[in-house]
């Protein structure tokens, strides 16, 4: 390349260039000089407030005191759910001088496993600055003495008291109120709020505890810190005090509830007791249940596997999640249908051990005889209600069902609820179009009414309905359940026939007082009648006499119980079933028996409650201490 | 310039308007380093006031230089610093993640700050040999272009960006002021326009990330943004006349990262201002200027072009700094000369002035007192 060279270049022209480019250059030099005094002043002046903001924010630290759970209590304001003060042992990672030789140290005072220290070393690495993390919680106190006192030599150690959740009823109220723990990395990004990764602190998991969340958990306080970026302390400033949650009254009964989650034993099943009046539920327990105690602790692997194993499922709500044919419970609830649309309650139908349709020939458990509605009612006579559904119609029947809380989703504060069907011709077609698997045929058939009409087929109820159910018939009133308060008024009426109502419960009186099928399970109390319906469900199609009353227990029948009392004045109502109980007379019945017996007479109940236990081999409390040592024993054998 | 008759001559022939404005400088920055190590003057303040008394007193000695001496030393010394930066290259001491030092046991040796003074001289001297005629044609540009761009490849690869860009901006300037046709710094200026999103392809993944984050730093407030979020927060918090000396927050309490080195200027207008940054600055200004009447003033093409060179260097010391601490440019890691605690950076511009005292007093025959 031979770059232009028009005329000669001498020294005269070079320094004139010289100066020409040194003017220039030192005009460069002077424009970026003012460049840098005219940023130096918009940043400084302009933007001064929003970086004076920034830096303050920089500089202030809120550290977050969390405040204490809100009580949950029974409706005699019996506690259910409380905060016991216990002993805990946070790292401060930024304190710490040598992180292992503290840690070994930790390990020979307080027994920390090999998992936990692993946990430790795990957090430590993620956090950083001022944000503590846990070393363990509900520490003993010997253990945490024994850390205090060598508290000197361990720098970034940080003792404190802490509070627990505790429930007192242990498995009896599992289901009903869950349990706490620490938020997990989803509920945090839900929320972004930093209390929720604040060691220590736990929110509601399951059950009223996640519900009710927002009421019980509380208003953080703080700690107004100057804090290094590091996140070591550099002063305090003023504090703001946290405020507790609110205590939450709920309806429930806890000493009720916890008898009949004593009482239900090692079946697997589920109690509702409500105040048939007002509607409020007294007791609901599902069991076996977990304990929240231990889940509120942060539960093992080993444990966890143990339940989620368990054929009994122990962490399924029963009440709420489990949908069971009624069966023959909800007899009572056809013949109010019945006599709604004019079937008169006198009208005999005879049984001859079944009902003919066609070809098809639809058993009944006995030879009834002549019956009318108030003997089938007692004696469980399939044979009437084949044939006076069959009279009527199951869309007239549907309804009926309906209107006393069969299929129905209830406004209750709860995680989840499945409600059931009931089924009737524009459910059938619908569900034709959409899960032909479930539907064979498009058209309600005389087979689908006969069966729904003794509690098969298509419909399916849970165990709360059916309690709702009972409570509707007994007190002819439109109760709706209710989980949280205590209500003081009853609810208004349902509004149906008095005198419909009255055969109805006349049926159910005999059922148990009579010469009826619960007849075993008379309440011993003068006085105190307990009228009722046992059913059974079938968990598997009849195959010729094999009829689920003997085999596998998974595959033996469902024991389902509807009952209220007392017959003169209705104030209790409920349902009981045992899944696998072989048949609702036989195991739901007696526990319906001494869960209301201990309403009018404790000492009785618990007398005849202490004989049971016996058997069992021990109180609940007892048989949970032994499966948590249970639970302990496989983790240990597990890790070794 | 101090006019009494019984400061001895040599003495009050100093250029003591240049070195008060250099005390003047130093004693902020030590100031502002007693303040960033929390009000004490461990572990930076005292050591960096013995650096720079040292490195003064060094550069006052060099004063006496003769012209000549220093354009006999201009080739071999550039010589010796290009082996030195080829040394490092291949057993290079690994630190910082970068390969930067020689390690000589008893100092670490950093090449790359040598060159800065070594291409300004070799650029003067080559032009000072160029006939005048030849100004325009080819080979008054390829061996300049071979003598900025053999360091600064090497200086990249180290990888040190800030340095190897300071070292070509120097070498341009150099080449501009001797007057190097303006078509050789358009052209490579459109092709520089063009070539840099295949560079940024190139660059390492920290220096990538540094661009990334200067062009928005707020798109990573806690990873590589923090520095330049942390420092415009700092600067703009102080308001006009800063929050008070020992009273900077981000500094105090660590929200500002380098505040001692490379951010040491968010740390001291945190405290003194508007007013304080200001003041900084002009006394740079006036270094400068100094330095650029040295240039003007020189009698030898090549005092011209080394003193306008070394002018340059600590130019593009200051004003890549200040617009990094401020947010106009990317982090590059290049330290406000004099202010910043490091002796490198001190040596540099101790060694500049040196060789601009030494030029200077070649200008002058006879003593200003008289």
């Amino acid at each position: 390349m031979k770059l232009e060279n028009a005329k000669r270049f001498t020294s005269v022209h070079q320094s004139l260039t010289f100066s020409r480019r040194m003017a220039i250059a030192a005009g460069a030099q002077t424009a970026v000089g003012a460049l840098l005094i005219g940023r130096l002043g918009w940043l400084a002046v302009a933007e001064n407030q929003h970086y004076q903001l920034l830096a303050e924010s920089n500089r202030v630290q809120l550290i977050i005191v969390p405040p204490r759970r809100g009580w949950i209590v029974d409706r005699n304001g019996k506690p259910i759910a409380i905060n016991r003060s216990d002993f805990r042992v946070d790292l401060i990672p930024d304190q710490l001088e040598n992180p292992e030789q503290t840690l070994r140290a930790l390990r020979e005072l307080m027994g920390l496993d090999a998992e936990e220290v692993d946990r430790i070393l795990r957090e430590l690495k993620a956090a950083h600055g001022y944000r503590p993390v846990q070393v363990a919680e509900n520490v003993p106190f010997d253990k945490y003495a024994a850390v205090t006192v060598r508290l000197p030599e361990l720098p970034g150690v940080n003792p404190m008291r802490g509070f627990s959740r505790f429930y007192p009823g242990g498995p009896a109220v599992g289901h009903l109120v869950g349990y706490v723990g620490a938020a997990s990395a989803e509920e945090y990004e839900k929320e972004k709020n930093p209390l929720l990764i604040t060691p220590g602190f736990k929110i509601g998991k399951e059950g009223l505890e996640q519900t009710l969340e927002q009421r019980l958990r509380g208003i953080p306080g703080g700690q107004r810190v100057e804090l290094t970026a590091r996140g070591k302390l550099v002063r305090e400033l003023e504090p703001k005090p946290d405020r507790s949650g609110a205590a939450v009254q709920l309806a429930i009964d806890a000493e009720l509830q916890e008898y009949a989650a004593r009482r239900i034993g090692e079946e697997s099943g589920s109690c509702v007791i409500i105040d048939c009046w007002t509607g409020d539920i007294l007791a609901m327990v599902s069991m076996p249940a977990y304990d929240p105690n231990s889940f509120s602790d942060g539960i093992g692997r080993t444990e966890w596997k143990m339940l989620s194993e368990d054929p009994r499922q122990p962490l399924r709500n029963k009440v709420l999640n489990s949908l069971y044919p009624p069966g023959s419970t909800i007899k009572p609830m056809g013949a109010l249908a019945l006599q709604l649309h004019g079937v008169d309650p006198k009208e005999r139908v005879f049984c001859p051990g079944g009902y003919r349709l066609g070809n098809r020939f639809f058993r009944c458990l006995g030879r009834h005889g002549s019956v009318d509605m108030h003997r089938a009612i007692a004696k469980s006579c399939n044979t009437y209600f084949y044939a006076m559904g069959h009279r009527i119609g199951y869309d007239k029947i549907a309804p009926m069902a309906r209107k006393l809380g069969l299929g129905q989703k209830f406004g209750l504060p709860v995680v989840s609820q499945s409600y059931g069907t009931v089924p009737d011709s524009a459910w059938k077609a619908q569900k034709f179009k959409n899960n032909r698997r479930v539907v064979e045929r498009p058209d309600w058939t005389a087979s689908d009414t006969l069966n729904a009409s003794i509690g098969q087929g298509f419909l399916i109820v849970n165990p709360l309905q059916l309690a709702v159910m009972a409570g509707r018939i007994a007190s002819g009133r439109d109760i709706q359940p209710g989980l949280v308060g205590v209500r003081k008024n009853a609810a208004p009426p349902i509004g149906l026939e008095p005198k419909h109502l009255e055969t109805v419960r006349g049926g159910m009186w005999e059922v148990v007082n009579g010469d009826g099928t619960a007849g075993a399970s008379r309440l011993q109390i003068p006085g105190v009648e307990m009228c009722g319906k046992t059913g059974t469900a079938q968990v598997r199609k009849i195959v010729g006499s094999q009829r689920g009353q003997s085999g596998d227990w998974k595959y033996r029948d469902h024991g389902l119980f509807v009952f209220f009392a007392p017959f003169d004045n209705p104030r209790y109502a409920g349902a009981v079933v045992i899944e696998h109980g072989l048949g609702g007379a036989r195991a739901a019945a007696p526990v319906a028996k001494d869960v209301l017996t201990f309403l009018f007479d404790r000492p009785k109940a618990l007398a005849s409650l202490a004989a049971l236990e016996e058997q069992w081999g021990g109180s609940l409390a007892e048989r949970n201490e032994r499966r948590a040592n249970a639970v302990k024993a496989a983790a240990a054998a597990k890790i070794a | 310039m101090i006019s009494s008759a019984i400061i001895p001559q040599p003495l009050a022939r100093l250029p003591w308007r240049l070195i008060f404005l250099v005390l003047g400088i130093a004693s902020i920055g030590i100031l502002t380093l007693y303040s960033a190590a929390g009000g004490a003057i461990r572990p930076w303040a005292l050591k960096q006031g013995i650096t720079i008394l040292f490195f003064l007193t060094v550069a006052i000695g060099m004063s006496w230089t003769s012209e000549s001496t220093i354009k006999q030393v201009a080739f071999p010394m550039y010589a010796v610093v290009l082996v030195m930066l080829i040394i490092v290259e291949a057993v290079g001491f690994v630190g910082k993640g970068a390969q930067r030092w020689i390690d000589l046991g008893i100092i670490r040796l950093q090449p790359s700050e040598f060159m800065k003074l070594a291409i300004v001289l070799v650029l003067a001297r080559f032009y000072e040999l160029l006939p005048a005629g030849d100004i325009r044609k080819w080979r008054a540009i390829w061996p300049a272009v071979a003598l900025i761009g053999v360091p600064a490849a090497l200086i990249i690869l180290q990888p040190d960006l800030g340095t190897a860009l300071m070292i070509t901006f120097i070498g341009v300037t150099v080449m501009f002021v001797a007057g190097v046709p303006l078509r050789v710094f358009m052209i490579p200026g459109a092709a520089v326009a063009v070539a840099i999103p295949v560079v940024y392809q190139l660059l390492h993944g920290y220096q990538r990330r540094r661009i990334d984050t200067f062009l928005d730093p707020e798109s990573d407030p806690l990873g590589a943004g923090y520095h330049i979020t942390q420092s415009k927060i700092a600067i703009g918090s102080g308001g006009v006349f800063g929050k008070g000396y020992l009273n900077g927050s981000q500094s105090h309490l660590d929200y500002l990262p380098e505040g001692h080195t490379d951010f040491v200027f968010a740390t001291m207008v945190e405290e003194w201002g508007l007013f304080g940054g200001t003041l900084l600055i002009l006394a740079f200004a006036f270094v400068i200027r100094w330095g650029m009447r040295v240039s003007i003033n020189a009698k030898t093409r090549f005092a011209q072009l080394a003193a306008a060179g070394l002018s340059a260097t600590i130019f593009f010391y200051v004003s890549i700094n200040l617009l990094m601490v401020m947010g106009l440019a990317p982090v590059v890691g290049v330290p406000l000369p004099l202010v910043s605690f490091g002796g490198s950076a001190v040596m540099t511009i101790m060694l500049c002035l040196g060789i601009l005292m030494a030029l200077e007093r070649q200008q002058r025959t006879t003593s200003r007192l008289v």
